[in-house]
């Protein structure tokens, strides 16, 4: 049987085997950040790197974010193709200014002449209660300037798949992986976090989301551990007979609007997931984009479900309360779905 | 000193008994009565010790993400720092905070979990001392890996302009999580690089205890007297895991049973039995002492009630 044959891989491995493999077909191409070497990164996005290629090409990093992401970005210019990690992005409050003001502008400040052909990857998420300064998801922030791709993938096939489009890729992109899909010995082992990934090298596009459960009722829209809870929320909300539509959004920046509005225009009604702040955020971005563009075909007024604008809580009970759950899309999906 | 020292020890071996439950079968960091990330300091107790027996309620310290042997040290109250770290509405923080961010204004103790970010805010605090006329120093500790950061060299330059008391306390146990310190500091001690500053620099071998205190005791003397910042780096041995659930791959395994032999809270308690400054009998009185209080830490902890969900929302602004 062909399914005995697959391969089952992580999120972490999917994504290092992507990087293996382009550091195999392009010399050019090297890791750097903190603990990114023998550690195999904290969350193992790197894992087995420095066995295979070794401590030239795989750069363990002082905490000095500044510098080595700045670092990355004058490699870049000199036509190397560098992928660091900001092991949270949390942490970019300390080199901020390298990634927005240089790495997202020097492209166009100098009227197309420099490129910068980096991947920036960073761990984003919470619900294992690690408190404000390391649950962050930060969607929008990087998404609102311009001058960088961001990318979010959902699955292992999609972490191969779009690092190492990313990595081809001449432009920066910052590519947000989330903790709880890397398949982590020491988070919650969740059953989407492990999947069949082809051995060879392959790319999925950084500009498109993708449909994920069809359905002809209402579409929701959700990107990463949010697109994993719509779609078990469409499953229950199946069983009443709402016929939901799910879509992963998996790139920030740019923003497939078409595949939504084609959603919307099916569905006629439209629901944003998002586990970032709630106030200029994604689901903000996209309820806007639908409302200009197809507002006609709207039921209902747009809901959108995010963290309530405040920093993510450390305890429990807290944490449970600001990060959207299973629950509470069913519940309000089905509110959305009783109005007129 | 070493009350505070075993009272500490204590705390940590207790922490990783707390923190392992619920945990299994498969280690979840979320799970159990302490979730989240878990970074303890058995080992790095002189560093705290040391200095804060010359510092007083006044005085400010910053720590950072491994933070609960100077919260100990500078008598943050144990209780509310307990609950705080079980996510209880009691907390220092009424749980918003949790074990990286701590706050204890009664004491002027803070912490968080961005590496180097205390040093500026110590440099802030000596700053409002200095302009109010004070003798009051602040105290920064950071890890060897923290010194490699921004902050670090700009708070340090900052200190020395403005002759702040600010002293830094480099805590040099060898690992940034698993980057070796050779691998990271392009110099061999950070003390040396006071000379940068123009400041006055100490490096205290052998995680001694004794050492790191006369260390402290010029460091803050100078920092009262208004004659500028110091960088105190201490040789000390982190002797679990970065976190909790770490696979320590980076290090020898048979590195840490090295390393305890050369027990810090060991080799004080055997000096002060050699020197005769106390009995075996007293001794082990301090060591109750300081085990009651910890366990009533915990119990107080452990009996406290979680906050309503709903309080997730206050205090996004104070007052
Ligand atoms: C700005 C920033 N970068 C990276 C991290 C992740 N991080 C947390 S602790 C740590 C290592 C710190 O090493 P050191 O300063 O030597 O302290 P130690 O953990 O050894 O006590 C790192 C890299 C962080 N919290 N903040």
């Amino acid at each position: 049987m062909e399914t005995a044959k697959k391969r089952i891989l992580t999120g972490n491995k999917a994504m290092a085997e992507a990087i293996a493999l382009e550091m195999e077909r392009d010399p050019s191409v090297f890791v750097l950040g903190e603990d990114i070497g023998n550690y195999g990164g904290i969350f193992g996005s790197t894992q087995g790197l420095i066995e295979k290629f070794g401590a030239q090409r795989v750069l363990d990093t002082p905490i000095s974010e500044t510098a080595f992401i700045g670092a990355a970005i004058g490699a870049a210019a000199e036509g190397m193709r560098p992928v660091a990690e900001l092991m949270f992005v949390d942490f970019f409050g300390v080199c901020m200014d390298q990634i927005y003001n240089h790495m997202a502008k020097i492209p166009y400040m100098s009227g197309g002449n420099v490129q910068l052909p980096m991947v920036l990857m960073t761990a984003v998420g919470g619900g294992y209660n690690d408190a404000a300064q390391h649950s962050q998801t930060l969607y929008a922030t990087f998404g609102h300037m311009p001058g960088m791709k961001v990318v979010a993938p959902s699955t292992p096939y999609d972490l191969k798949g779009m690092m190492i489009s990313a990595i081809r890729d001449d432009n920066p992109v910052l590519f947000m992986f989330h903790k709880s899909l890397q398949g982590l010995g020491w988070m919650e082992q969740l059953d989407v976090s492990a999947a069949h990934v082809p051995e060879e090298a392959y790319t999925v596009p950084l500009d498109k989301a993708k449909v994920v459960r069809e359905g002809k009722d209402v579409t929701i829209v959700g990107v990463q551990m949010m697109t994993h809870y719509a779609v078990e929320a469409a499953e229950r909300l199946a069983k009443e007979g709402i016929d939901a539509e799910v879509i992963d959004l998996r790139s920030i920046a740019p923003i497939d609007k078409d595949t939504i509005l084609q959603s919307v225009k099916k569905t006629h009604r439209l629901f944003v997931v998002d586990e970032d702040y709630k106030s200029y955020g994604m689901t903000a971005e996209i309820t806007a984009i639908v409302t200009e563009e197809v507002f006609y075909d709207l039921e209902a007024p747009p809901r959108r479900l995010a963290n309530p604008d405040v920093p993510i809580p450390y305890s429990r009970p807290l944490e449970d309360f600001v990060i959207p759950n299973v629950e509470r899309i069913y519940e309000q999906v089905k509110a959305l779905m009783d109005e007129e | 000193m070493y009350e505070q020292m075993v009272k500490s020890r204590y705390y940590e071996d207790q922490m990783v008994e707390v923190y392992t439950e619920g945990k299994a079968p498969v280690f979840n960091i979320g799970a159990g009565p302490v979730p989240g990330e878990m970074h303890l300091s058995t080992g790095q107790e002189p560093a705290a010790v040391g200095i804060c027996v010359h510092l007083t309620k006044d005085d400010t310290v910053t720590a950072p993400h491994r933070p609960h042997h100077h919260a100990i040290a500078k008598g943050v109250d144990l209780k509310k720092m307990t609950a705080e770290i079980f996510g209880k509405e009691t907390g220092l923080g009424k749980g918003k905070g949790g074990h990286m961010h701590l706050f204890d204004p009664d004491v002027k103790f803070s912490c968080g979990g961005i590496v180097a970010a205390g040093i500026p805010h110590a440099a802030g605090a000596a700053l409002a001392s200095k302009m109010q006329g004070r003798d009051w120093v602040a105290v920064a500790f950071i890890g060897e890996g923290a010194a490699n950061a921004g902050a670090f060299h700009e708070s340090l330059n900052l200190a020395a302009l403005w002759n702040l008391p600010l002293i830094v306390v480099v805590e040099d146990n060898s690992y940034g999580i698993s980057v070796p310190k050779a691998s990271s500091t392009a110099v061999a001690s950070n003390d040396l690089r006071a000379a940068a500053y123009g400041i006055s620099g100490a490096y205290v071998k052998g995680n001694d205890p004794i050492a790191m205190y006369k260390a402290s005791e010029e460091a803050v003397a100078r920092a009262r007297a208004g004659q500028g910042p110091t960088i105190i780096e201490i040789e000390t041995h982190r002797y679990l895991g970065h976190f909790q659930g770490d696979p320590e791959l980076y290090r020898d395994k048979a590195e840490v049973p090295g390393l305890r032999q050369l027990d810090p809270i060991l080799k004080l308690r055997n000096m002060l039995l050699e020197a005769e400054q106390v009995s075996e009998k007293e001794i082990e009185k301090i060591e109750k002492q300081a085990k009651k209080i910890v366990d009533e830490a915990y119990q107080f902890a452990r009996d406290s009630k979680y906050p309503e969900p709903e309080s997730a929302l206050k205090d996004v602004f104070t007052s």
